[in-house]
């Protein structure tokens, strides 16, 4: 096992490298000098050069490329060139709110999609099957900011049921307005992006499950099950369905890197102060060291997230065998 | 009635009747009737041609100019004159969605054919000279794959000099890796099987063996997996422009236009509510025609 989990670190270096070359040079062939919003408006050409030369601007791109990478592997991804903050302290500032948003989330996904998706692989060709299946369809086809839209138009504006921006109303919190009616105001406002971001991605694993479900049950094991006279409960919930969830794990390796990136669209619709946010807006201001960070710790988080999954599998699996 | 005779007499029953000579349908014959079969696919390919109809007669379909800035007529809901009402600087939401169906379209299609091209000649290279050409390409198609899809897109679109071309080519840029890796292992598998080993033991020479039998059956998944690609390059854009990184103003695509109504959403729903439904229903019709095509062209599913 040591060995295999040593192995596939390695393995990682040469990738982790290449992802950082791409990174870096993706950011580095941009037209535009950053030196125009380094510099003041009306800054002297003598002045530029002066702001190039201590940020480092002037030398040859391997050697920006290596000095970027002796501070990244120190955790430092140097400062915005917009507000002069380190890097990581806003990425850090921000990534709770993003983290709270995705866990939930997450919760929402797999508590309704792996009962929907069990439910649907017994009662295959169903009605409840079809209508799942339609939903799929549905979910893979509407843009989340549409409905994101629509969410806010009837439920935020016409009804004025719940908020449409932020994490919460500014001023209340637990000291002001007790706790409950702080735990109140956090739910209405984690409603909408919820739902939205939930009811595109609940499909895909719901039909993920239900094709898992369909496999295990068609096993000698399951027939064994039912003919040793087992009720049909225990066969499906102890037999089944624990063989079936194997695979879901794999997925919940996936979603990791989702935190980076994947929010970007939601977190602008309902002004979400996370990671999606932060990127949009480094973005704009061709906040160049912002946005080499997020693609960075996206892609290493993705690297990690395959090799967790893949561990997770071995774990949850007794059948599978690390060499 | 031997066992041999018995089979002809089951094959030549499965042919269609007791006809002497059977004429065996086309391939491009039984994949039509096969695709006809699946009701939501039809369903599908009808709302297709109705948005190509729309993009290809946009000029003459579009009851005014999608640029025409008619400020004292802001934020007006349907009436006669302007279907879908107008936006907030007085353009005709409806002029504005028909040549908005041109740009969305090519956009998605123009992007899905940059995915597949580059996946294809990378996954298939890949597979065919194997080894360190194989490694090497694998490897620069693992560091791709890595990186958040949507965030590198907004990255690249965001440096580039912003065009509809250039739109188009970042978004088929970003998107190749999955197929890359499918079309090798596609072709890895098939040049395993048992009809590749007949074909070679037959004598059939390499360029035989790759056209004829190898490329044949690994472009079905292809096929499907473009098109709904298309739907999915549509989408992306529709996302690129509600952020404002999308198709440059005044250009209308699907997603620009609903990007214009997001401030007006109490005032005036229907900017926002009518692309939107262009964006829904063309996505979904593409993502149904690939299901229908995948169960059409996969020859071990039985009629």
């Amino acid at each position: 096992m040591l060995n295999y989990i040593g192995r596939r670190l390695i393995q990682m270096i040469p990738l982790l490298i290449g992802i950082s070359i791409l990174n870096f040079a993706i950011m580095h062939l941009a037209p535009g000098d950053p030196i125009d919003l380094l510099a003041e408006r009306n800054a002297t050409a003598e002045q530029k050069e002066r702001i190039k030369e201590l940020y480092g601007l002037n030398d040859p791109i391997h050697i920006q490329y290596l000095r970027w990478m002796q501070h990244v592997l120190k955790g430092d991804f140097g400062r915005s060139f917009v507000d002069g903050q380190p890097v990581m302290k806003s990425i850090l500032e921000r990534l709770p709110y993003t983290l709270y948003l995705n866990f939930l989330i997450m919760v929402v996904i797999y508590v309704v999609a792996i009962p929907v998706g069990i439910i649907s692989a017994l009662k295959q060709y169903s009605k409840f099957d079809h209508l799942m299946t339609s939903m799929a369809f549905l979910g893979q086809a509407v843009p989340s900011f549409w409905i994101g839209l629509i969410l806010i138009y009837f439920f935020g504006l016409k009804l004025d049921w719940l908020p449409i921006s932020g994490i919460g109303t500014i001023g209340l919190n637990v000291r002001t307005a007790g706790f409950w009616a702080t735990v109140v105001d956090r739910a209405a406002h984690v409603i909408m992006p919820v739902t939205v971001v939930a009811f595109g991605s609940m499909t895909g694993v719901a039909r993920y499950m239900r094709s898992s479900m369909l496999e295990v049950i068609r096993q000698d094991y399951v027939r064994t099950a039912r003919a040793k006279g087992l009720p049909e409960k225990v066969v499906i919930l102890k037999h089944a369905m624990r063989n079936a969830l194997l695979p879901i794990v794999t997925l919940l390796g996936a979603e990791l890197p989702l935190l980076f990136g994947g929010m970007v669209v939601i977190e602008s619709i309902f002004s979400w102060p996370g990671i999606g946010l932060l990127s949009i807006r480094a973005i704009f201001q061709r906040d160049y060291l912002i946005v080499m960070a997020i693609n960075m710790m996206g892609a290493t988080l993705m690297v990690l997230g395959n090799f967790l999954a893949d561990l997770l599998y071995v774990v949850v699996d007794p059948r599978i065998k690390y060499s | 009635m031997s066992q041999i005779e018995h089979q002809n007499d089951r094959a030549r029953r499965s042919f269609g009747g007791d006809a002497m000579t059977p004429e065996p349908e086309s391939y491009g014959k039984m994949v039509w009737r096969r695709f006809k079969k699946h009701k939501l696919a039809m369903a599908g390919l009808y709302i297709l041609l109705f948005m190509y109809v729309l993009a290809i007669f946009a000029p003459l379909l579009a009851t005014q100019s999608y640029e025409t800035v008619d400020p004292p007529n802001k934020l007006k809901p349907s009436s006669r004159e302007h279907l879908m009402g107008t936006d907030n600087i007085g353009r005709d939401v409806f002029s504005r969605v028909v040549w908005g169906s041109r740009i969305s379209l090519s956009v998605g299609f123009v992007a899905a054919a940059v995915a597949v091209t580059v996946g294809v000649v990378i996954g298939s290279t890949a597979a065919y000279f194997g080894g360190r050409v194989d490694d090497i390409l694998m490897r620069f198609t693992e560091i791709v794959m890595a990186f958040p899809t949507f965030f590198l897109l907004l990255t690249i679109v965001s440096i580039v000099e912003r065009s509809i071309f250039n739109i188009m080519l970042v978004i088929g840029f970003t998107s190749w890796p999955s197929l890359a890796r499918m079309v090798r292992g596609q072709i890895l598998s098939l040049r395993e099987q048992e009809f590749t080993e007949a074909a070679r033991a037959l004598g059939a020479s390499d360029a035989r063996i790759i056209f004829r039998h190898i490329l044949p059956n690994a472009m079905a998944p292809v096929i499907v997996s473009t098109t709904m690609r298309i739907g999915g390059a549509i989408l992306s854009e529709s996302s690129l422009s509600f952020l404002g990184l999308g198709v440059p103003e005044p250009y209308p695509s699907w997603g620009s236009i609903l990007n214009a109504g997001r401030t007006y959403l109490l005032q005036a729903p229907w900017i926002t509510t009518f692309p939107g439904i262009f964006i829904f229903l063309t996505v979904l019709a593409f993502n149904y025609v690939g299901d229908g095509l995948r169960d059409a062209l996969d020859p071990r599913l039985k009629d």
